[in-house]
């Protein structure tokens, strides 16, 4: 029965949607589930949802709310992570017609199904609008795209930045701890005459230098409702890249490709000493470096200037409505659910260790307690300082992968000693602008 | 063979003769020693290239998480492939076995009916004359040439329109089509089922069905083996549809089940061990297929290559 009455509800829905997509103007914001007030009404009887989520262990959690919420049931689909093919099935599904309900969308891959009018305007539900003050402010910015009463994805977890630090060597060597870049930078130097190094520059993981340059209150790009500006060789993504190189070509910093046995192995045998890494790689280096247990720290990020306070993000995703979701209403109060209520952030945290987007959510009480790891540090407390400290002005262009792609190669090319990563900035700049135009994105110049 | 050598004119055959009898001397037409070792040394260096990804998976699945980074990656430490087995299997509610199990279904079932298929149209084409039989085997043969990769998000849309993606018979169905099983049944059938015999059968009184399966798929064995190993690993390491069709965990194969638990190695870092337990969980399978089934599959190359 089931099958038969989706399969004529697609077949009638698909003209319309045709009809919308020939219609829009991808740089006009206004267009979509705006236009269409009543959308986010409930629905009458009970409602199926398809959600597909590549969180471990998300099924435990959906199987609550299923519980409690006899009418809207949630049915989970899996797969990959994001880039890993999810997204690009996504994109088949919503060519074909069967998106599911809701799915999970990373933020740096938010406007790429914006712009390709991929997602539902949740922003039209009152819950959804009312529940804004209970987020951290930078992740709603993150999730509205910069459209005034917007909201593309209810934010689900974070990544704030801070450094990971063996205190022990720290200490043993009489280093100071830096709290700026420039410490951080002499500090390297007496790191470097004990033989180790102060920490390690993933060529590959351009997520990890974004947050830095975020950190640095800079972006990559801009969208002002009409046209993209890209910005990877802004003054700020300009002068971290020339600081990072500079460690580079002095040898102050081990260049191993991340998440490999051999970067493991530099941290597990303390040849690398710090780590400035997102919330979630807690967990990296307590796998990766079992030896060292008990002698890491974490403290805030070195700072750019003296007395500053502020922190870079590297990940985290959002729950969002995909594009011909029948059950809007439905939809955004199962995903409100997921990522506002103390019990569904607690097992997202306790089975993937996601780190909450919401202001009550840094306070839970699996996110106080001291890790052993770490010496017995509360290190959730410098997290969730961190959390408030990002920068809310950071935009994802709608072509991530090829500009990962495009650095990742530069810096390869760097780090081997071929050109400086300002230079793969630039060449990256340009080559994104191309992309961009070729996909008759509209790009300010 | 036999027509390359008769190519070459008999006065440099001769020679060639003569001066080999000089090098050998007295040993006759055996191989030299130098040429024998340099075979035997590219076959040894060719074997350790491909063994050693094996080793190092064995060797891998059976460290704990703190000595797969720690100690050297070619040689054992403390052994417990049994603990790591364990864990595995019943991480996920037990997934894993599942998803071995699909992939026996998806392969084994699957490579099962492509052979029947693929050997019942190879042996129409080769013994019945129709018009337009060259028509159809040079459209299947076509079929040959297109990658199964290519065909995947088409068959993703089609099956879109029915509502039938996500489901067992989305991966199953694409399976069972083999072009080259189908060119290599014809070419096998045309020269191993004599004429006489089908007429015997014939006159004795068999239905063409009959005909074909107590008869021809006898002496058409080694080919169809060979179809059969071939779409079963083609099956099982098929990665790309699956990915593209199937939501639900359920109905994973192995490949897709492993590659997706791979990409959440940041998330759950456990999940490093575990991926490369089943890695080697899912290569038994294979290896057993192919050493039951070797004896014919040789038959069948040779002789397809041959014919």
């Amino acid at each position: 029965m089931r099958i038969t009455t989706r399969a004529v509800s697609v077949a009638l829905l698909a003209p319309l949607a045709l009809a919308a997509c020939s219609s829009s103007d991808p740089g006009d914001g206004g267009e979509g589930g705006t236009t269409d007030a009543g959308a986010c009404e409930p629905s009458d009887g009970a409602v199926e949802l398809e959600f597909t989520s590549w969180i471990p262990g998300i099924e435990g959690v959906v199987d609550v709310w299923n519980e409690e919420n006899p009418d809207i049931q949630v049915s989970v689909q899996t797969g990959p992570n994001g880039n890993g093919g999810t997204y690009q099935n996504f994109f088949n599904q919503l060519e074909a017609g069967n998106a599911p309900d809701l799915g999970q969308i990373e933020y740096d891959a938010l406007p790429n199904f914006r712009v390709q009018d991929g997602l539902e305007n949740i922003g039209v539900c009152e819950d959804v609008a009312a529940a804004q003050d209970q987020f951290v402010d930078w992740t709603w910015a993150q999730a509205s795209l910069g459209e005034e009463g917007a909201l593309y994805g209810v934010p689900q977890d974070t990544g704030p930045m801070a450094m990971f630090y063996r205190s022990d060597l720290f200490e043993e060597n009489g280093i100071e701890v830096p709290t700026t870049w420039d410490e951080f930078a002499t500090a390297a130097e007496q790191v470097r005459e004990t033989g180790g190094y102060i920490t390690n520059f993933s060529q590959a993981d351009i997520n990890q230098f974004a947050g830095f340059v975020w950190q640095a209150n800079g972006s990559w790009f801009a969208n002002d409702g009409e046209a993209w500006t890209v910005d990877l060789d802004s003054p700020e993504s300009m002068e971290v890249a020339a600081y990072w190189d500079d460690l580079i070509e002095r040898d102050l910093v081990s260049t191993y490709p991340g998440w490999t046995t051999e970067w493991d192995n530099a941290y597990n045998s303390g040849e690398v000493w710090s780590w400035n890494s997102a919330v979630w790689g807690a967990n990296s280096i307590a796998t990766g470096a079992p030896d060292t247990a008990g002698s890491w720290s974490v403290a805030p990020s070195p700072q750019w200037g003296e007395g500053e306070q502020s922190a870079g993000n590297w990940g985290g995703s959002t729950i969002a409505v995909l594009k011909g979701s029948e059950h809007l209403y439905e939809a955004s109060q199962f995903a409100l659910w997921l990522n506002t209520s103390e019990e569904a952030l607690t097992m997202l945290n306790e089975e993937a260790n996601l780190y909450p987007a919401t202001t009550a959510g840094l306070e839970l009480p699996v996110l106080s307690e001291g890790v052993e790891f770490y010496g017995d540090q509360a290190i959730y407390d410098v997290f969730a300082e961190a959390s408030t400290q990002v920068s809310a002005d950071f935009v994802w262009g709608p072509t991530m992968t090829q500009v990962y792609n495009d650095v990742s190669d530069g810096f390869a090319g760097a780090i081997s000693g071929s050109g400086t990563l300002p230079e793969a900035l630039t060449a990256a700049e340009s080559s994104t602008v191309a992309a961009l135009e070729a996909q008759a994105i509209p790009v300010a110049e | 063979m036999s027509t390359t050598t008769a190519a070459v004119p008999p006065s440099a055959r001769a020679r060639a003769r003569t001066t080999g009898r000089k090098d050998n001397g007295r040993n006759g037409p055996r191989e030299g020693f130098l040429p024998r070792t340099a075979a035997m040394l590219v076959m040894a260096v060719f074997t350790v290239y491909f063994l050693t990804p094996i080793w190092w998976l064995l060797v891998a699945s059976t460290k704990s998480r703190g000595d797969l980074t720690t100690t050297n990656a070619l040689w054992f430490s403390d052994i417990q492939l049994g603990e790591n087995i364990a864990a595995v299997a019943s991480y996920g509610g037990g997934v894993l076995p599942r998803w071995l199990l699909n992939s026996v279904l998806y392969a084994g079932v699957g490579a099962l009916v492509a052979t029947v298929l693929a050997g019942m149209c190879g042996y129409a084409l080769a013994k019945y004359v129709f018009p337009g039989r060259e028509l159809v085997f040079n459209v299947v043969l076509g079929g040959v040439l297109v990658p199964a990769t290519a065909l995947a998000l088409p068959l993703f849309l089609l099956f879109s329109q029915v509502n039938a993606t996500n489901t067992f018979w989305s991966v199953f169905l694409p399976s069972i089509v083999s072009p080259f099983g189908v060119y290599l049944a014809r070419i096998f059938a045309a020269s191993a089922v004599p004429e006489e015999l089908l007429e015997a059968a014939r006159l004795d009184g068999s239905g063409e069905v009959r005909t074909f399966f107590t008869v021809s798929v006898r002496l058409m064995f080694p080919a169809l083996v060979t179809v059969f190993l071939f779409q079963f690993v083609a099956i099982w390491n098929n990665f790309f549809l699956p990915l593209i069709m199937l939501r639900d965990e359920s109905l994973f194969p192995v490949t897709l089940g492993l590659y997706t638990w791979n990409t959440q190695v940041n998330q759950v870092p456990e999940l490093r061990l575990y991926v490369l337990t089943g890695a080697l969980l899912s290569i038994v399978p294979l290896i057993i297929v192919f050493l039951l089934l070797q004896r014919f599959w040789r038959t069948g190359l040779g002789t397809g290559a041959l014919k």
